[in-house]
């Protein structure tokens, strides 16, 4: 099961070096991390997704909300959440297939961001499905380079009555 | 500038960082600490001249981390030791990670080079907070002068609030020479350190119910019970909810083992009575204990009739071994406390004269015939002479195991071992520390000859101080331990498992403490009275039947209720 956590942490250095040694040292495995200030600039935020059956995570979660410099943990799991992914990715695009890569493009939402001869650089956001399925649509067109931030998540506050 | 400002600035006194150090050890009434000097403590040092703080130097920075972790075992304060850079902070590495284990409260302060050639591979530079951040509780590098103070005040708080441990503080040399600032004292807020003392009163309420209703329950405590002072807490609640008592090795003399109802320690080499009452068990009260591999053997069949009670103050314990029923966030004294307010006397007769039985026909036991020298019987004369007062330090191995089960301990802090990381070589300094917090106490490091060889280096320090110690050794020229796995478990091929050993009285009367050598039976009860009567510190070297077993034993992966070695103590 995948769970996302989302931990509010102390900003200062050595923070991130003792959350990702704690999960080497206790073998938890780290899908994906994503870390970045807030707008309090005395905290960082990390979103950590971890796959693990109920008690692994639990524990995972009691581990992290024991460390010093970490504030606050939560676990996303069960609650409604926007969790997004950005991409960064290089394409192989002779001129003669651009109009068919920026269909593309434009069907994911994306954005070309740098262009040349025979490339374009596009910058997608979205639920990780939706950057597989364009990883997916872009192999065969030749992938140069890629690279995504982990996810990054935050829950949907509740809705009133009067919204539903 | 706001007028408070101004007001909190002209309150502010500033000093050297090496006094400011001085000083926050003083504000937390640090009057005995350890360490070693080196280059860039050197300023500190210097402060530490006029200084109204006994100071102890070891031969060896892991010597001194385990007489400040002992010296907090035995108190209950804040252990505290200082070491150089580089190979000084990283031969403290044992003794933290010793002292992270058992939940020891340390200060643990190491110099570190100038803070411009950080990272440039300086002489003597180590990454001393990376090294050492899995093995502390927290640690901190100060590299603002204005940090210096707190980070002091941060790591007394946080190494004895909640779950004890060690705290690093690494100070480059620079800011034990700059002027830095000692804010006035404030209550220390720190948002992601929390802790829950008071257990939830529905949790507390669910437990006594089941207690209530249990027909064979268990107390399994911990060292928890200890760190907390609840070893009255313990008696009390035991007494008034009539449940017999089980320790582990960190837990021995929370229960006064005298008493008809301690069933003494479980585990792999614990009594047979302790881990038959466990696995016949309904309800297992489990109070500041974490379900230690050694503790439960086989996971999927520890305590197979029982519901988990698990009172712990570390949340992360909980269900990480084994599945609990009903949690108890808290402190142990104060939820024990709770709890016996509400919980009722239950007579539980026939569980009591099942325990009984037991313990009539599986005493710990040897073979007290034999010509040779048994090392449980030197324990067992060892407790004779000294009434059961003593207190008992180890190292690790068979002598440890023969420790807890042939000493009876009575009173918390009564015993000290490095239980958790198994730190062979922790004996001697250990008892070193625990003399000097407790000097009218008679401390005796039992130990075994390979973990004695690992720090006896220390026996300097303890005829520098005058610290009239005893080592009681029990000498069988093996890894006694490791030879008897290697004898179970790989067809008695002892690969690499002895040592020739020195001389020990001869080396120990070069030291300047006294030497006593022991190689008949019946000169073992004259040996110890030497041994307790001498001044100085003493060695008495036991030389004892190199082959014995700790009995009994639970092989690794069976259940607790399979214990082998139980056919050797049938009683006829």
């Amino acid at each position: 099961m995948k769970h996302i956590l989302s931990a509010l942490v102390l900003n200062k250095p050595g923070v991130l070096a003792h959350v990702a040694g704690m999960f080497a040292a206790r073998a938890f495995n780290i899908d994906s991390l994503a870390v970045g200030r807030t707008d309090d600039p005395s905290l960082s935020r990390i979103t950590i997704v971890v796959i693990g059956d109920d008690r692994v995570v639990e524990q995972v979660r009691k581990q992290l909300a024991k460390i010093v410099a970490v504030v606050k943990v939560q676990d996303f799991i069960g609650q409604d959440v926007v969790a997004r992914d950005l991409m960064l990715i290089g394409v192989t695009c002779v001129p003669e297939k651009r109009p068919e890569m920026m269909a593309l493009i434009e069907m994911f939402n994306g954005k070309v961001v740098d262009i040349a001869q025979k490339y374009v650089m596009v910058e997608i956001a979205g639920p990780e499905s939706k950057i597989e399925a364009f990883i997916d649509t872009c192999r065969p067109y030749g992938i140069k380079s890629m690279v995504r931030t982990g996810t990054v998540a935050m829950a949907r506050r509740a809705r009133s009555k009067t919204e539903l | 500038m706001s007028q408070s400002l101004t007001n909190a600035q002209s309150a502010t006194v500033h000093k050297p960082g090496s006094q400011v150090m001085v000083d926050m050890l003083l504000e937390h009434n640090v009057d005995t600490m350890f360490g070693y000097l080196g280059g860039v403590v050197l300023p500190f040092f210097d402060k530490l001249y006029d200084a109204p703080i006994n100071f102890i130097i070891p031969r060896h920075e892991q010597g001194g981390c385990h007489m400040a972790d002992a010296y907090a075992r035995a108190t209950g304060k804040v252990g505290v030791v200082v070491a150089t850079s580089g190979p000084g902070a990283t031969n403290l590495t044992t003794g933290l990670a010793t002292a992270m284990m058992d939940s020891t409260p340390l200060v643990a302060i190491s110099g570190q080079v100038r803070t411009d050639l950080i990272g440039n591979d300086a002489f003597q530079e180590a990454d001393t907070t990376g090294i050492t951040r899995p093995i502390t509780k927290h640690n901190v590098i100060v590299k603002n002068p204005n940090e210096l103070a707190q980070a002091f005040r941060e790591a007394f708080y946080i190494a004895q609030t909640g779950r004890p441990g060690p705290v690093l503080i690494d100070v480059p040399v620079d800011m034990q020479i700059a002027q830095c600032p000692i804010p006035p004292k404030e209550k220390i807020e720190l948002p992601g350190f929390r802790v829950r003392h008071q257990g939830h009163a529905r949790q507390i309420g669910t437990a006594v119910k089941a207690i209530n209703e249990a027909k064979r329950p268990v107390l399994y405590v911990g060292g928890g019970v200890i760190i907390s002072g609840a070893g009255q807490a313990l008696r009390d609640f035991a007494k008034k909810a009539n449940i017999p008592v089980t320790m582990t090795l960190m837990a021995l003399g929370a229960y006064d083992q005298t008493r008809p109802e301690s069933l003494d320690m479980l585990g792999m080499h614990g009594s047979a009575y302790a881990n038959y009452a466990v696995q016949n068990c309904d309800l297992l009260i489990s109070v500041g204990a974490r379900f230690d591999d050694r503790v439960t053997g086989a996971l999927t069949n520890f305590a197979p009739h029982a519901r988990v009670v698990h009172i712990d103050l570390d949340p992360s314990s909980i269900s990480k071994n084994v599945n609990v029923d009903i949690p108890v966030v808290g402190d142990a004294r104060q939820v024990l406390e709770a709890m016996a307010n509400e919980v009722e006397y239950r007579p539980r007769k026939d569980w009591f004269e099942q325990i009984a039985s037991w313990k009539a026909r599986h005493p710990f036991q040897y073979d007290r015939q034999t010509d040779v020298i048994k090392p449980q019987s030197v324990i067992e004369e060892l407790h004779r002479q000294t009434g059961g007062e003593a207190l008992i330090c180890t190292g690790v191995g068979q002598h440890q195991m023969w420790a807890a089960q042939f000493y009876k301990y009575h009173r918390p802090r009564q015993f000290i071992t490095s239980g958790g990381l198994g730190t062979m070589g922790f004996g001697l300094p250990a008892a070193i520390g625990a003399k000097l917090a407790c000097p009218d106490q008679t401390v005796i490091d039992i130990d075994g000859d390979s973990s004695f060889n690992m720090t006896l280096t220390e026996l300097s320090t303890a005829v520098m101080y005058e610290l009239p110690i005893k080592v009681c050794l029990l000498n069988n020229g093996f890894m006694g331990m490791v030879r008897q796995w290697q004898e179970l478990f790989y067809g008695r091929r002892y690969s690499k498992s002895s040592l020739k050993n020195p001389d020990f009285a001869r080396l120990a009367e070069a030291f300047g403490a006294v030497g006593i050598s022991v190689h008949k039976k019946e000169q073992v009860p004259a040996a110890i009275e030497q041994m307790l009567s001498e001044t100085r510190p003493v060695v008495a070297d036991f030389h004892v039947d190199p082959e014995e077993n700790v009995w009994p034993m639970v092989p690794a992966g069976k259940s607790l209720h399979e214990m082998d070695g139980l056919d050797i103590f049938e009683m006829a």
